[in-house]
């Protein structure tokens, strides 16, 4: 049952909104059941002595992670943080903004570790953690979409992303788990994927899409192969691009643009999810066990190129973290990594975002397009969180701006950024991120979007703009649910590559005799 | 040595001590304690340099904060930058030898006081007035404050007004500390109240928010290279834990992960 509430208007301006305290205080998301706990090696209801327990994992986690621990002891309250985050401007709850977030947890930091909080609590604002407060925490960590907007404007850069992914393993441990990641989790590390579609089902689904594809393509057969070994790329992409518009037609593009190449690749349907919510619960163990089954299909595959689809923080834990987790990448130790580093191709870079190959196949005029084809569009590009704040794409400074514009721009006549102030490192979240894609946050979902909501409409009265181009499942499933209640169409968000999909001329031949032209060029 | 002058002794050894001790237990735990994760922020440095040049216009100009807030910046940098050239002048009451030359340079930065007064005026009212950041501050934080701008005003009236202090038994007592040679002190009450928050400030130095100085040069959104596709990045307890999971992961080879 979703409550009922009110969906903000939009400004002309962006307003810092007067503090509205405990508007959003409540429950927090559905807890997760038993059964979703406990494969993760967590256990099922709140424990009995819950309290030392969360305290220890406290002590471990600042023990574990520098940034926990520096950002905990660092803050000075400057406050300039306070009116960055999308789900204060949207909910005005003070608990939303940033540095009372964080303080949600270094409170209780402070009253057990530090000096100050033990022996003048009131002084430094140290306090307990009783159950009012764990209660606090569940809830207004799970308002926090890990979109490290805030850090862009620290000082210090203080990332509260890292402080709600420490609180959340901290309420896992204890007992108290996110149902909606948690449950999509266990599918992905027992199924293969968040959807929990088996292997069959998704060959029926893929054998679906190339019957469609050849049908609106007059007859030319782009294939989506499943576990072919010794294939060349090896595509992980979010399970969404399998299931739903718009995200299918992204997958479509992709396709496109293999078949174009010419190369050989592949889904694996063992590792069929790019998602790892693992991050998300913050917990290095669960993130690990996710990757490690990207590298057991990847060397099982035998395939030379790891390439991961639209999905934002899918490449954050791909470019960040595969290397260090499970040793995609270069330098790793153990005998499996240092297996897959000998077996891939470093001429690419590992792993490869498909915004960068295909960008690159339009720089070496390997795709050839009709831009008249999106000509009904005017397009605005989403910056992702998770690309745009933690990602590189072509190794040039600020590539992960650069690249799907320039991508976009090849494919369209009619382009145009939304507000300097709402995009690139400073982009506002599409509000559904961090674990919060769930219909029991909806009204959290909605208020988070109203920033990026708004500099939308701003694009769309001063520019025309009727389509909002993203890289990112959650945000392509977030915005097709909020755009409406903004009344906007809700069919506006498509996937970059459902662009090229549209633009791409799919004629073999041409193609090749252009190859020709520019050897003896 | 009268009474009062062995207490502000006593006091700035043990405030020292504190401070140096406390210091080092802290970036001791900073430098220790590993991040197992490349998490660097945009706009993110692809090299090395990118991260030093980084970390450089953050101290200096504070970037990051320019781009929040114009006035928490102002107030921010005028306080920042009138302490460092306060502090800079201070040095020469504890030289414990004639002064060169350089200190006649230092002479003009005791209007740097208007600088950095005007500044914690500034966070002050900002503290108070705005209730974003009202809201988020305790006790401490207005505590913090409050007695910096008291060492500053109280620096301004011996500096400005006709309520000097002995500048040459300040001199003796400041450079006497430093070289071992105890001496009085004045006791104007303008100067203990200044020199007794400032070495209370140098004591809760380690167990207060003034930890910002040494935690920016430890966090990890700053100060890590955007490199790790091409070059491994791995903390000590995660690569025990690989160690072993591996010797597992021979056991039931062929078997999924
Ligand atoms: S949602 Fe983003 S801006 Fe808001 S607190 Fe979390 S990381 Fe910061
Ligand atoms: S900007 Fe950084 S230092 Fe300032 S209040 Fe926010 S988290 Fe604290």
């Amino acid at each position: 049952m979703v409550k009922e509430f009110d969906i903000p208007a939009l400004p002309t301006y962006l307003e810092t909104p007067k503090l509205k305290e405990g508007v959003m205080d409540g429950e927090g998301p559905f807890k997760s059941a038993q059964e979703f706990q406990n494969p993760l090696g967590f256990p099922g209801e709140k424990v009995d002595n819950w309290q030392k327990v969360a305290i220890d994992k406290i002590g471990e986690i600042k023990s574990k992670y520098r940034s926990v621990q520096v950002f905990l002891d660092s803050c000075v309250k400057c406050g300039a943080c306070t009116d960055k985050c999308h789900y204060f401007l949207g909910s005005s709850d003070p608990k939303n903004m940033p540095v009372a977030r964080q303080d949600l947890f270094r409170s209780v930091y402070r009253r057990y570790f530090t000096f100050a909080g033990k022996y003048f609590p009131k002084l430094v604002g140290a306090k307990e953690l009783d159950n009012d407060m764990l209660d606090d925490w569940y809830n207004y960590f799970h308002q926090c979409s890990q979109c490290r907007r805030c850090s862009v404007f620290c000082p210090y850069g203080i990332d509260t992303a890292e402080i709600s992914m420490a609180a959340r393993e901290v309420l896992d441990v204890v007992g108290i788990g996110q149902k909606y990641c948690n449950q999509i989790l266990g599918k992905a590390l027992t199924i293969g994927n968040n959807l929990g579609l088996p292997e069959p089902a998704l060959r029926d689904t893929l054998l679906d899409l190339e019957e469609e594809i050849e049908e609106e393509t007059g007859g030319i057969a782009v294939k989506y192969p499943l576990d072919q070994k010794g294939a060349e790329i090896l595509l992980i992409t979010p399970s969404a691009d399998f299931f739903a518009e718009p995200h299918i037609d992204g997958l479509i593009g992709y396709g496109k643009v293999f078949h174009q190449d010419g190369v050989s690749w592949t889904l694996s349907s063992y590792a069929s999810e790019g998602a790892n919510f693992g991050m998300f619960i913050g917990s290095y163990d669960v993130m690990r066990k996710a990757a490690l089954r990207i590298r057991k299909a990847a060397l099982d595959l035998e395939v030379s190129r790891v390439m991961v689809g639209e999905c934002g923080h899918a490449w954050r834990v791909a470019y960040s973290f595969w290397n260090t987790l499970s040793g995609v990448g270069v330098g790793a130790a153990d005998e499996f990594s240092q297996k897959l580093q000998d077996q891939l191709d470093h001429r690419y870079p590992q792993p490869q975002h498909i915004i960068e190959y295909t960008h690159d196949l339009i720089q070496r005029g390997k795709l050839v397009f009709d831009k008249s084809a999106n000509d009904d569009r005017t397009v605005t590009f989403h910056d992702s969180c998770n690309v745009a704040r933690a990602t590189n794409m072509g190794g040039i400074l600020g590539g992960q701006f650069i690249l799907p514009r320039e991508v976009i721009k090849s494919v369209c006549n009619n382009y145009v950024d939304m507000e300097r102030s709402t995009i690139k490192e400073s982009t506002f979240c599409c509000g559904g991120g961090g674990g919060l894609l769930t219909d029991d946050l909806m009204e959290i979902r909605v208020k988070g979007a109203m920033p990026r909501m708004q500099a939308l409409k701003t694009v769309e009265k001063d520019n025309g703009v009727n389509t909002l181009a993203a890289i990112c499942a959650i945000c392509k499933s977030q915005f097709s649910k909020v755009l409406p209640k903004f009344d906007f169409d809700p069919y506006m968000i498509v996937s970059v590559h459902q662009l090229v999909s549209e633009a791409i001329i799919m004629d073999k031949r041409k193609i090749e005799v252009q190859e020709d032209k520019s050897e003896v060029d | 040595m009268s009474v009062i002058s062995i207490f502000f002794t006593a006091l700035f050894y043990i405030s020292l001590i504190v401070f140096f001790i406390g210091m080092v237990k802290k970036i001791y735990q900073f430098g220790i304690t590993p991040a197992p994760l490349k998490i660097p922020i945009a706009p993110t440095p692809l090299t090395q340099k990118g991260v030093v040049m980084r970390i450089i216009r953050e101290i200096v100009l504070f970037e990051s904060l320019f781009r929040s807030n114009k006035w928490i910046w102002l107030f921010g940098w005028l306080f920042h930058i009138g302490l460092l050239l306060i502090l800079i002048r201070h040095i020469r009451y504890f030289w414990p030898y004639d002064l060169p030359d350089i200190f006649l340079l230092t002479q003009s930065f005791k209007y740097a006081a208007f600088v950095m007064v005007i500044g914690l005026i500034g966070l002050m009212l900002r503290r108070i007035f705005v209730d974003r950041i009202r809201y988020i501050s305790a006790p401490s934080d207005y505590l913090m404050l409050i007695m910096l701008l008291i060492i500053g005003i109280s620096g301004m009236i011996m500096t400005f007004t006709s309520n000097h202090t002995d500048i040459i038994m300040v001199k003796e007592f400041a450079s006497g500390l430093v070289s071992f040679n105890w001496k009085n002190l004045p006791t104007e009450v303008y100067f203990l109240i200044h020199i007794f928050l400032v070495f209370v400030l140098m004591a809760i130095f380690p167990i207060s928010k003034l930890l910002h100085m040494p935690g920016i040069f430890f966090s990890p959104t700053l100060n890590q290279v955007d490199n790790a596709r091409s070059k491994r990045h791995i903390a000590p307890w995660a690569l025990k834990q690989e160690k072993e999971h591996a010797i597992r992961l021979k056991q039931i080879l062929g078997k999924d992960e």
